[in-house]
């Protein structure tokens, strides 16, 4: 397992993908720095981008990858090793690959020009969203044999989680206008790991302020023990369930 | 006969000046040292004397004054109420307080204990006092022609109901509040009938509800004063005629403060003010003939919330730079005017080179109407599908009041100095 997963993490690493992905990430992180003056508006800027980019490409990289690397798992899968330590072993290298150009990317001009608390959760939600859309790819990937079907449903899976879940989501509170929404919101923050990202971000940020009752309840939820357990909890479940899935699929996969 | 009118002429300057020095004579200095009682030598003097505080403490409780008095203070004697009720009551014209210094009045809601109270008085002056841990400061009530300067006032208790405000006049007119500085109290100024006054150069901060709080106080001028990090900002209501002018509100952050809170106000001015760092620069209801002009809103979360309840209001030549929101409303009726602000989210073109931009501006973004409908829809405040949401709306307008439009946005901002 560990030496697959040395050799998965040599091969990733020496691609020019993982270089250009940590440059891209680095060259946003330093322009921002140097149009905005506070830290706050920094971590603002940076989370716009993050929500909105890091469940692409990690989906579209780990799909792409594992079709790519397609042929290397099935010669693996012919030696006498275990089939999930191949799977996982591929997983694994994509997750650290991606988190890595984040940390760098992002964290090396933080420790440039320093970070507070809003950049460090920036950080860890970056993880858990690559985390997150790696697994889902990884599950379309070894649900379908054709690759661009695969690259299909993780970019469709990102579409409805980053808009079309908004969507909906607008489209309940708007239904159900005249009812107390602050718990049932919450539930439905939950539901979705992009926008429990991006509330738990909002919430180090001193404009949290403007967001009324509802941010109060949010402030109020997040910054209690029980609250922040309950989001750690949810957000491990989101990285857990579609690894596991995908884990499932492939270790009865007929290739 | 010419004679004697030239004798005449001689003589009465000298009569003159023989009665005023008569006066003057009349008008006595009287020193007091620490540990003398101040109320036996108010009592002991005669209209028009001058006491004189030598430095050091003096017990001070419920000191009465009904006649006209000057009460000076050499190196701010101290006035120690010792918790006990008022420290001076006047009830009197032409009294003068200069450089003294209030401590510890007492903690009451039933007699509102201040460090001084005037009742009924006219032409009296306050000024270069220090105040400190006092639950009222200045109280002022059913009195006209004051001078409050240079006073500095502060508290320092950690809950609202703890303390009372810091200037606080009721009933009064014809008055001066000038370069005072409260901190610490419940409201730093707070007016209730009070008319033809001004306000001027007055530095508010950190008080517990508001800066600035004033009912039915119609005729007044505010000017450069500032206010900053007071719990909910600056709230007015139920005034005419209000002239506001070259103030700060700064720093009033929090879900429920903001910059001002007009609530009510009409025929009224608000010119050349700063309005910085605030959660609401400007919220305002059933407000009518407000001319905001020159202002400059920078960083705010909302710049303004103008409710649909305001009317015949004109927003011209102002700034609005760095704000979350520039213009929320919580109706489609709009009976206000912009005209000729500065918008730093304004992202149209000047084909003809005169400054004004030949797109219409429109301040209100589909989000900012939606969570003011349903409040509960902030959670998907920066998502992704409110950013597509804003954009569609600002080149197809339907949700937004159409009303609520710049025709003429600056190109450029205005230079305020500020």
């Amino acid at each position: 397992m560990f030496k697959l997963l040395k050799y998965a993490l040599y091969d990733i690493l020496k691609s020019r993908f993982a270089i250009i992905y940590t440059v891209f990430l680095a060259l946003v992180a330093i322009s921002i720095y140097q149009v905005s003056d506070d830290l706050s508006k920094v971590s603002l800027s940076l989370m716009n981008i993050m929500i909105l980019f890091i469940p692409l490409i990690s989906a579209v990289f780990a799909t792409t990858h594992f079709y790519n690397n397609l042929e290397f798992i099935e010669l693996m899968l012919a030696q006498p090793v275990k089939r999930i330590h191949v799977f996982l072993s591929q997983l694994l290298a994509v997750v650290i690959m991606l988190s890595l150009s984040i940390l760098l990317g992002f964290g090396l001009p933080m420790m440039l020009w320093g970070a507070d608390s809003s950049l460090l959760t920036l950080l860890v939600v970056g993880v858990v969203l690559s985390s997150v859309f790696a697994g889902f790819a990884f599950l379309a990937s070894v649900l379908t044999r054709d690759k661009a079907k695969a690259i299909g449903i993780s970019l469709a899976l990102w579409i409805y989680f980053s808009l079309v879940y908004d969507g909906l989501v607008l489209y309940i509170i708007y239904s159900f206008a005249d009812y107390p929404l602050e718990k049932a919101t919450l539930a439905l923050v939950m539901l979705n790991p992009v926008d429990l990202g991006r509330i738990l971000m909002l919430m180090q940020l001193d404009i949290s302020a403007l967001m009324g009752y509802t941010g109060a309840f949010f402030q109020q939820f997040f910054s209690s023990g029980s609250g922040i357990l309950i989001a750690t909890f949810a957000l491990v479940i989101w990285m857990l369930v579609p690894n596991y899935l995908a884990t499932r699929v492939f270790r009865k996969r007929d290739f | 006969m010419l004679e004697l009118r030239k004798a005449m002429n001689r003589i009465f300057p000298l009569i003159l000046i023989l009665c005023l020095y008569a006066i003057h004579a009349e008008a006595d200095k009287i020193i007091l040292k620490p540990g003398q009682s101040i109320q036996a030598a108010v009592d002991r003097s005669a209209a028009g004397d001058t006491l004189i505080f030598s430095p050091g403490t003096y017990q001070a409780s419920a000191v009465t004054i009904r006649k006209p008095l000057s009460l000076i203070g050499n190196n701010h004697p101290v006035m120690d109420g010792e918790n006990k009720g008022n420290i001076f009551l006047v009830a009197s014209e032409n009294v003068l307080i200069r450089g003294l210094k209030f401590i510890r009045t007492g903690k009451s809601n039933m007699d509102d204990s201040a460090a001084i109270k005037f009742f009924d008085s006219k032409n009296c002056t306050v000024e270069n006092n220090i105040l400190v841990d006092t639950f009222f400061g200045l109280h002022f009530s059913n009195s006209s022609n004051l001078t409050i300067r240079n006073n500095k006032v502060n508290a320092s208790a950690s809950r609202e109901f703890e303390v009372g405000n810091g200037i606080h006049l009721w009933k009064c007119k014809d008055s001066l509040i000038e370069k005072n500085e409260v901190s610490g109290h419940r409201d730093g100024i707070y007016l209730e009938f009070v008319t033809n006054t001004l306000a001027k150069e007055n530095f508010i901060q950190g008080n517990m509800r508001y800066g600035l709080h004033f009912m039915f106080s119609h005729d007044n001028t505010y000017l450069k004063n500032t206010f900053k990090r007071n719990g909910a900002g600056v709230a007015v209501m139920y005034t005419k005629n209000v002239t506001m002018q070259e103030n700060r509100f700064e720093e009033n952050w929090g879900s429920s403060a903001y910059g001002i809170l007009l609530k009510d106000i009409s025929d009224s001015k608000v010119i050349g003010n700063v309005f910085l760092k605030n959660t609401v620069g400007i919220y305002m209801e059933g407000s009518s003939r407000i001319d905001f002009k020159e202002n400059t809103f920078k960083e705010n979360g909302w710049a303004l919330k103008l409710m649909a309840s305001c009317d015949q209001n004109l927003f011209q030549a102002n700034n609005f730079t760095r704000n979350t929101f520039d213009i929320s409303t919580n109706g489609n009726l709009v009976l206000n005017q912009l005209k000729e602000n500065y918008w730093d989210k304004y992202e149209g073109y000047d084909l003809n080179r005169d400054r004004i931009g030949d797109v219409p501006y429109r301040p209100i973004n589909l989000y900012s109407v939606i969570v003011e409908k349903i409040p509960a829809s902030v959670m998907l405040w920066r998502s992704f599908l409110v950013t597509l949401l804003d954009r569609m709306e600002k080149i197809l307008p339907t949700m937004t009041p159409d009303e609520m439009i710049d025709h003429s946005p600056k190109m450029r901002p205005y230079d305020f100095g500020t």
